[in-house]
C-alpha cells in the first residue's frame, strides 16, 4: 500500500508529467503548422496553375502565356549530369575511406574537410564553380550548373557511402578474405551488394538536396527562355525560374513559378519517402 | 593434487562438500557396525550383535542415498577432472562400504549362533585380526575425508598382514576340526567370520585405491599385494581327492 | 559407428598422427602488447585440436595467426615458425590468398554473403579454380552435401542466404570454406550464437569432416571441446598451459591451472 506521501508526490509527478507533455505538444503543433501552411499554400497555389502546358510549352515571355518545359529539361539534365559525375566520384571516394583508410590520420582530415564541405553555403560552391567554368570560358552553361550540382552532391555520398560501409560487420570482410579473395573482390562482391540499400539511400538523400538548390545554379547555369539540350548553353531550371518569375509583377510568371514550387516539392517528397522506405527495408 | 581453490559456483562447492560428508558419515556408520560385529564376536555380546544387524537398513539407505545424489551431481552439473574423479570414488566408495556393511552384518548373524556353542580355544587370532581390519577401516575413511593420501597407501600395504592373518586362522580352524568333530559347527561359523573380516578388507584396499586414484587423476601402478592363498591351501586327504 | 566408438577414443590423441601444422616459438604483439608468448603446438592431421581457456588468453589469436588474418591490422605481428606441411607461413613473400585458401576459417557468427545460397559457395571457388557450369553444381552440391545442408537448401539453391536460420547459415559457412577444399578449417567459437540443435548438428558435423580435414576449434564451452576434439590445448595469459588428449584434460589434467579451469575454480 502506497502511503499519503508517496501519493502526493506521484501526483506532483502527473502535473509534472501533463505540463511537459503540454509544452511539447504545442511546439510540435508551431512547428508542423508552419510546415503543413506552407504545404498548403504551394498545393493550393500550385494546383491552380497547373495545367498540361507546363509541360508542352517553353517559358514565356513577359505578359505572355506559357509552360516549363525547358525549365523541367534542364533541371532533369543537370541532375542527371551531376548525379552521373557525382555518384561513381563520391561512393569510389567513400569507399577508399571505409576499406583503405579506415583508421588512419589522413582519413580522419578527409572525412573532417568533407563534413565542412557537406555544409558549406551552396552559393560558396555556386561562386566557385563560377570561378572555375563560367569565367574561363566566357559564358554561363550547363557544364557549370551540372558542375556544381555534383560539387553539392559529392560529400553527402562520401559520408554515406563511408557510413555505410563502415556499419558492415568486420566479420563480413574477414569471412571473404578467409576464402583467399582479394580485397577488390570482397569490396565489389560482397560489401556492395550487403550496403546495397544504404547506397540507394545516400543517392536518394543526395537527389532530393540538388534537385531544389538555386543559389549556385544562379552563377553557373542561369537561365534560358527556350529550349536546349546543348549543355555548353546557358539552361533553363526550376528553381532559378521560380527566383526569377516569383520577383517579377506579372501574375502568369507568378502562376508558373507556383506550379514549379508544387512540381519540385512532390519530386523531393517522392524521393525522401522513397528514401526513406529503402532505409527500412535495410534496417528491418 | 593438492587443495584447489573453491569452485566459483558455490552451490556446487557445497554439494561436493555434502557429497564427500555423505560418504564420511556413511563410513562413520559403517566402521560402527564392524565394530559392534567383532565385539559380539570376540566378547559374545549378543546385544551388540542386534545393534550390528539393525544398521544394516540404514546403511544400505544411505547408499541410494549417496547414488541418487551423485547421479544428480553428474547430470546437471556435468563435472570433469578431479570433480568427475570424486564424485565416481564417491560413487565406487559407497558400494564398497555397502558390502562391507553386509558382511559386518553376517558376522554379527554368525555370533549369535556361536553364542552358546562351546569355544575349547582362543579366539586371539581372530581377535588380532579384528582390530587390523577395523584399524584399516577407519585410516581408509580418513584417508577420503583428508584427502590423505599417505594414510590410504598405508591401509593398501597393510592388506597383506591381514591376509597373512586369514591364513594362518584358517589353518588353525582346520587343525581344531581335525582333532574333534565336535568343533566343526563352531569353527565353520568362526571361518565364515573370518572370511568375513578378509573380505572386508578386501573392501578397504578398494577404497583406498580409489581414493588415490580420485586424488592423483591415475590408478594405483603398483601390483596389488595379494596374500590371502587359502584356495591354495588344502589338507592331505582333500588334495587326495583331486 | 558406436561400435567402433571405444576404439576411436583410444587411438585418438596427440601421439600417432603427423602434425599437418606446427606451430614453433610461436610470439604474436598487439602493438606493444605480447599476446601470445613462446606458443608451440601441433595440429595433428586429420584430428580436432580443442582450444581452450579464458577470455583474452589467446586462442582466437593464435587462430588468426594460421590464416594470416592478423595482416589486415596494421600494428600486428608474429614471431616464430608456422609450419604448413613444413614450409613456414609466417614471414613475407608468401601469397595470402594461397595460404587462406588452403586454410578456411569460420566465425563465431554466421556470415552469409548477401548473395544466393549457390553464389556463396561458388564464390569462394571461383576464386581459385575455374569450372565448368555441371563442375561447379556438382562441387556445390558435394560441399553443402558434406556440411549436412543440402537436404534442407537443395530447393533454394537461388534464393537469398540471408533468409536461412542461425544454424543453416553456419552450416553454410562450413560448406563455403570446404568448397575451396583446404587441408586445415578453423573454428571461431562457431556455435557460439547456435541453439543447442544446431549445436549439436554442427558439432556432428565436425566429427565427420575430420575424415577430411584438419580441424581447429575455439570454443568456450568445455563439454564442446569435450565431445569434438581428439587434442585439447589449454591457454591461459598467451600461454600454452597443457596439450594433451581430450580424456586425460578432462579425467586428469597434469596443470594445477587447467583443474582450475575446467572445473570452475579459476580466479
Amino acid at each position: 500500500m502506497t502511503s499519503m506521501r508517496s501519493h502526493g508526490r506521484a501526483r506532483w509527478r502527473r502535473v509534472k508529467n501533463v505540463f511537459a507533455l503540454g509544452l511539447g505538444g504545442v511546439a510540435t503543433v508551431i512547428g508542423l503548422g508552419f510546415l503543413a501552411w506552407i504545404l498548403v499554400v504551394t498545393l493550393v497555389n500550385g494546383l491552380s496553375a497547373l495545367n498540361l502546358a507546363l509541360f508542352t510549352q517553353m517559358t514565356p515571355p513577359p505578359g505572355a502565356e506559357g509552360g516549363l518545359l525547358n525549365a523541367i529539361f534542364g533541371s532533369a539534365i543537370m541532375i542527371l549530369v551531376a548525379m552521373l559525375l557525382g555518384a561513381p566520384i563520391g561512393i569510389l571516394a567513400g569507399t577508399h575511406l571505409a576499406e583503405y583508410g579506415r583508421s588512419g590520420a589522413i582519413a580522419e582530415v578527409i572525412r573532417f574537410i568533407n563534413d565542412i564541405l557537406l555544409s558549406a553555403p551552396s552559393i560558396v560552391i555556386g561562386l566557385f564553380v563560377y570561378q572555375l567554368v563560367v569565367r574561363p570560358t566566357g559564358h554561363f552553361s550547363g557544364w557549370a550548373g551540372a558542375a556544381s550540382l555534383g560539387f553539392i552532391l559529392l560529400p553527402v555520398l562520401v559520408r554515406t557511402t563511408d557510413e555505410t560501409m563502415r556499419l558492415l560487420p568486420i566479420t563480413l570482410r574477414e569471412a571473404a578474405l578467409a576464402l583467399g579473395a582479394p580485397q577488390w573482390r570482397v569490396i565489389v562482391q560482397v560489401l556492395y551488394p550487403a550496403a546495397r540499400t544504404g547506397l540507394l539511400t545516400g543517392l536518394l538523400l543526395g537527389l532530393a538536396r540538388i534537385s531544389g538548390e538555386t543559389a549556385p545554379l544562379l552563377f553557373t547555369a542561369l537561365n534560358n527562355q527556350y529550349f536546349t539540350a546543348d549543355l555548353s548553353q546557358p539552361m533553363a531550371n526550376i528553381p532559378v525560374v521560380i527566383f526569377q518569375f516569383a520577383l517579377s509583377p506579372y501574375d502568369a510568371w507568378h502562376a508558373l513559378a507556383w506550379a514549379g514550387a508544387l512540381l519540385m516539392t512532390l519530386f523531393v517528397l517522392v524521393v525522401s519517402v522513397g528514401a526513406r522506405i529503402a532505409l527500412r527495408r535495410r534496417v528491418g | 593434487m593438492p587443495d584447489s581453490p573453491i569452485h566459483t559456483n558455490k552451490r556446487f562447492e557445497q554439494e561436493t562438500r555434502r557429497l564427500r560428508d555423505m560418504i564420511i558419515e556413511m563410513g562413520g556408520l559403517v566402521e560402527n557396525q564392524v565394530s559392534l560385529a567383532c565385539t559380539a564376536v570376540i566378547e559374545r555380546d549378543a546385544i551388540a550383535a542386534g545393534q550390528a544387524v539393525e544398521q544394516d537398513p540404514k546403511v544400505d539407505a544411505l547408499e541410494r542415498e549417496v547414488e541418487q545424489f551423485a547421479i544428480r551431481l553428474l547430470a546437471l552439473r556435468q563435472p570433469v577432472a578431479d570433480d568427475l574423479r570424486h564424485i565416481f570414488a564417491a560413487i565406487k566408495i559407497t558400494g564398497d562400504l555397502e558390502r562391507i556393511g553386509d558382511y559386518a552384518a553376517n558376522v554379527a548373524k554368525r555370533s549369535l549362533v556361536l553364542q552358546h556353542a562351546p569355544l575349547p580355544f582362543s579366539l586371539s587370532g581372530l581377535s588380532h585380526m579384528a582390530v587390523l581390519v577395523q584399524d584399516g577401516l577407519k585410516k581408509v575413511i580418513d584417508s577420503f575425508g583428508e584427502h590423505d593420501i599417505a594414510k590410504a597407501l598405508e591401509v593398501w600395504r597393510a592388506d597383506e598382514e591381514i591376509d597373512d592373518i586369514y591364513n594362518a586362522l584358517f589353518r588353525e580352524l582346520m587343525t581344531y576340526m581335525m582333532e574333534d568333530p565336535r568343533n566343526i559347527s563352531s569353527c565353520a561359523h568362526l571361518l565364515f567370520i573370518a572370511k568375513n573380516l578378509e573380505r572386508i578388507g578386501d573392501h578397504a584396499t578398494n577404497v583406498a585405491e580409489i581414493v588415490y586414484y580420485a586424488s592423483m587423476g591415475q590408478p594405483l601402478a603398483e601390483a596389488r599385494p595379494k596374500g590371502e592363498s587359502s584356495a591354495l591351501l588344502q589338507t592331505p586327504d582333500r588334495a587326495g581327492e583331486e | 559407428m558406436p561400435e567402433s566408438m571405444p576404439l576411436a577414443l583410444a587411438e585418438a590423441g596427440p601421439r600417432g598422427a603427423a602434425a599437418k601444422m606446427s606451430i614453433r616459438a610461436l610470439d604474436f604483439y598487439y602493438g606493444d602488447n605480447r599476446a601470445l608468448k613462446n606458443v608451440s603446438l601441433d595440429l595433428p592431421d586429420r584430428q580436432v585440436t580443442g582450444m581452450i581457456g579464458p577470455s583474452g588468453c589467446g586462442k582466437s589469436t593464435l587462430l588468426r595467426v594460421l590464416n594470416r588474418m592478423y595482416d589486415l591490422y596494421p600494428g600486428q605481428r608474429a614471431t616464430g615458425e608456422v609450419l604448413l606441411d613444413g614450409e613456414n607461413i609466417i614471414g613475407p613473400g608468401l601469397d595470402l590468398n594461397l595460404l587462406r585458401s588452403r586454410v578456411g576459417m569460420v566465425f563465431q557468427k554466421p556470415t552469409p554473403f548477401p548473395m544466393t545460397v549457390y553464389e556463396n559457395i561458388a564464390f569462394g571457388v571461383r576464386l581459385h579454380e575455374r569450372l565448368s557450369r555441371t563442375a561447379m553444381d556438382e562441387r556445390v552440391e558435394w560441399s553443402l552435401t558434406r556440411a549436412a545442408i543440402w537436404d534442407e537448401v537443395k530447393d533454394r539453391l537461388r534464393s537469398s542466404a540471408i533468409g536461412l536460420s542461425g544454424g543453416q547459415q553456419q552450416r553454410l559457412c562450413i560448406a563455403r570454406s570446404i568448397a575451396v577444399r583446404p587441408d586445415v578449417i578453423l573454428l571461431d567459437e562457431p556455435t557460439s550464437a547456435l541453439d543447442p540443435i544446431s549445436t549439436l548438428k554442427v558439432e556432428e558435423l565436425i566429427d565427420e569432416l575430420k575424415q577430411d580435414f584438419t580441424i581447429a576449434i575455439v570454443t568456450h564451452n568445455m563439454q564442446q571441446a569435450a565431445r569434438c576434439a581428439d587434442q585439447v590445448a589449454f591457454f591461459y595469459l598467451g600461454e600454452v598451459v597443457e596439450v594433451g588428449s581430450a580424456e586425460q584434460i578432462f579425467t586428469a589434467p597434469r596443470e594445477r591451472l587447467t583443474q582450475e579451469y575446467i572445473t570452475g575454480r579459476f580466479g
